[in-house]
């Protein structure tokens, strides 16, 4: 594959990893946090902790949308398609995430709730087209990377007058997470020497974002790539960084990065969306402007004003570490549900769904080893 | 029974479709039987006209097999569900070792199935059968109301006959056994994705639905002390490799750089997210035998037009937990699990 197979190469990886090994000093400790799910499940599915020295440890971050979705909002959407009877369109990542009670998408589409799992805001705009009496409503999900895409969903079903469509949106940013983890970090939390910064995310938002991480917490962020050898490279940046005492943001994925990123997606999030007082992550609580509805403009395209809908509180499982997790601070095989209860199969924990999940990417790849090398 | 004009008028082929009347036992199902399933998968066991097909069957161990086909979309590039269910249950049969003799195929039509591609489905299933002189020799029918079916399901039964000497099960991998795929995974499960409703892209990659039991004919012939075969189907190769490891309380490593894989293939799954591990195969089997005979069997493999792409991929090796490991192609290694939830539905 063209594009592809270039960032795969086995000779580069072995370069790669003999220079890590010997760029990394003995006499510290590399403890770097790759935020995305996309870097985590390269790490597993290439095997790439297996050729880092023991010093050189990888933290997972909380850079998986479909984790850091509170059950509440997965309550909200069974609501959606059980009491208001729309027509609800989603990606097949959130199909299966526990919700209250032991609820899920899944349940409810097998319970006769009209859940269809899309590849793209196209197809949510085709149902809502195909069947105009149904209303059918868009479960919004992810980062800056997919807010783009339904900002022109709003855009095409205002311009054609779609009035049986509309949007639940759970858009997230990535700056404010990464400052609550950076905040919390430190001898309680999570000890983190170094970020490997988002890729895709920071192709829409570039990497100019990140300067408040080197500045007010004086942590080193390398942007990388989720190819396995962007990964790898990056980490090596990161080192380079940390041992020449430098404290800067680095682009490692120059091939879709840029400073200012990406100005026509941003100025088309702006002119559909607009910033919320505070939206709940999961695992990381009530973050201010952390997150993204509907501007006014187009409120008639929010589900949230079309279909209202009361949540009480939802009541996290007993026991699961996903919050923990999350934050960095604690590892998949230090929850006691891991691999006893909760299993891709059996998922307790959102982390368990999500094939960008840390649990779900231990568990796949990697429980046989034990805690200390991964 | 094809010769006998019972019907004062022939069945409309061309824009006729099927009703609840083709279900009830009477005439209506007696001229569809007639004119479409006699049509095509005439033979003399089913000519009988019994409710049950008579035969003796040779010496030996019977083999039987059964398997369900609600496969979406009914066709696909390289094939339909007529040929796909007559190919799945020959493969069954055939991955003890054993030569298959009959199949016995089950009908649920949906009221207004186009009759017209009704017949292309049994004509399709004719075809496979009689290529690979396994005869369809009994069969049912039963029609369900419109909107309680997909058009058609197929169910299809077949019986085989096990050579003297050879045991072949899934609990007979041993550590130090050889591990063969008998060509490129994934093709099945891509070639169907690429025509789903909801996924417009153009792959020129056919399903690599085909009939087994003549290379496992020619390589139980070879190495007759083969231990495990199965088809990959749905799951694929990750899947059926954990069965095995969990059947025979054995752990096996593979090596990424040695699966045959399509670039196409990878390219789609790519896209999509999926890893063709993972993926359906319907014409592809997986072959474990002691490791001194790998290579005899690799040959044998390779000689055979179904099993030219055939690549030995790992080794059997002990292992309490029973895990699946892949030496990746960064020379790291990881688990290869069992498939978790669904990854692709109703792709058989």
């Amino acid at each position: 594959m063209k594009y592809i197979d270039e960032f795969r190469d086995q000779q580069l990886a072995r370069g790669l990893a003999a220079a890590i090994r010997a760029a990394a000093r003995p006499d510290r400790q590399y403890r770097l946090m790759e935020f995305c799910g996309g870097h985590t499940h390269a790490i597993f599915r290439y095997g790439i902790a297996d050729l880092m020295p023991a010093n050189v440890r990888f933290i997972h971050g909380p850079g998986c949308p479909v984790c850091v979705l509170p059950m509440a909002r997965i309550d909200q959407a069974i609501a959606l398609a059980t009491e208001h009877r729309v027509t609800l369109c989603t990606y097949a990542d959130l199909m299966r995430v526990p919700a209250g009670e032991r609820r899920s998408l899944l349940k409810a589409k097998a319970a006769g709730a009209d859940i269809r799992m899309i590849y793209s805001t196209a197809d949510a705009l085709r149902i809502a087209r195909e069947d105009p009496h149904r209303q059918v409503v868009f479960f919004a999900i992810g980062f800056e990377t997919t807010t783009p895409p339904t900002a022109v969903a709003a855009q095409v079903a205002r311009a054609e007058g779609l009035k049986n469509f509309s949007i639940f949106c759970n858009h997230v940013l990535t700056p404010p997470a990464l400052h609550t983890i950076l905040a919390t970090a430190g001898p309680d939390g999570v000890q983190l020497d170094g970020i490997l910064g988002p890729s895709h995310v920071s192709s829409v938002i570039g990497s100019a974002p990140y300067a408040f991480v080197p500045h007010e917490f004086g942590t080193p962020v390398v942007i990388a790539g989720f190819e396995p050898l962007d990964v790898m490279q990056s980490t090596l940046m990161l080192i380079r960084q940390l041992n020449e005492g430098r404290c800067e943001v680095e682009n490692q994925y120059t091939r879709a990065v840029t400073e200012q990123g990406n100005r026509k997606a941003q100025a088309l999030m702006a002119q559909v969306f607009s910033p919320r007082e505070t939206f709940e992550w999961r695992g990381l609580g009530l973050l201010p402007h952390s997150a993204l509805r509907l501007a006014d403009n187009y409120a008639d395209l929010d589900a949230e004003r079309r279909f209202p809908v009361e949540i009480g509180t939802v009541r996290e499982v007993k026991g699961c570490e996903c919050p923990a997790i999350l934050r960095g601070v604690k590892e998949p095989t230090d929850c006691r549900l891991f691999g006893t209860v909760c299993t891709p199969d059996n998922p307790m924990g959102s982390c368990m769904v999500s094939s960008e999940g840390a649990c779900a990417a231990y568990w796949s790849y990697g429980r046989f080893r034990s805690p200390r090398d991964h | 029974m094809t010769t006998n004009r019972r019907f004062a008028i022939r069945l409309d082929l061309e824009h006729g479709t099927v009703d609840m009347s083709h279900g009830a036992g009477g005439r209506a199902m007696a001229q569809l039987i007639a004119e479409v399933f006699y049509a095509h998968l005439d033979n003399e066991l089913l000519r009988q006209g019994n409710d049950q097909a008579l035969f003796t069957p040779p010496p030996g161990r019977l083999a039987m097999s059964t398997d369900g086909h609600v496969i979406s979309p009914l066709f696909f590039p390289g094939g339909d569900i007529g040929c796909l269910s007559v190919h799945g249950t020959i493969n069954d049969v055939a991955m003890a070792g054993a030569r298959p003799l009959y199949l016995a195929a089950g009908f649920i039509l949906e009221e207004g199935y186009p009759l017209k591609d009704l017949a292309r489905i049994v004509a399709s299933m004719a075809q496979a059968a009689n290529a690979a002189g396994v005869p369809v020799v009994t069969g049912d029918t039963k029609v369900v109301e419109r909107g309680k079916g997909d058009g058609v399901f197929i169910t299809t039964t077949g019986v085989g006959v096990v050579p003297a000497g050879i045991a072949i099960a899934g609990d007979q991998a041993r550590p130090g056994d050889a591990i063969l795929v008998s060509g490129t995974l994934g093709d099945h499960g891509v070639a169907i994705l690429s025509r789903r409703e909801n996924l417009g892209f153009d792959v020129e990659i056919e399903s690599d639905t085909a009939a087994l039991h003549g290379l496992v004919a020619a390589m139980v012939t070879a190495v007759p002390d083969i231990h495990c075969l199965r088809d990959p189907t749905r799951g694929g190769l990750a899947t059926t490799l954990n069965e095995l490891a969990q059947q025979s309380q054995v752990g096996m490593r593979i090596h990424e750089s040695a699966i045959p894989v399509r670039p196409e293939v990878s390219a789609a799954c790519e896209l999509l997210g999926l890893d063709p591990l993972y993926v359906a195969n319907e014409g592809k089997l997986v072959a474990i035998c002691p490791g001194e005979r790998a290579a005899e069997l690799l040959a044998v493999m390779r000689a055979h037009p179904l099993g030219a792409g055939a690549s030995l991929i790992g080794e059997v090796v002990a292992d309490p937990h029973r895990f699946v490991q892949m030496e990746t192609t960064f020379g790291g290694s990881r688990i290869v699990d069992w498939l978790a939830g669904e990854q692709l539905p109703r792709i058989c």
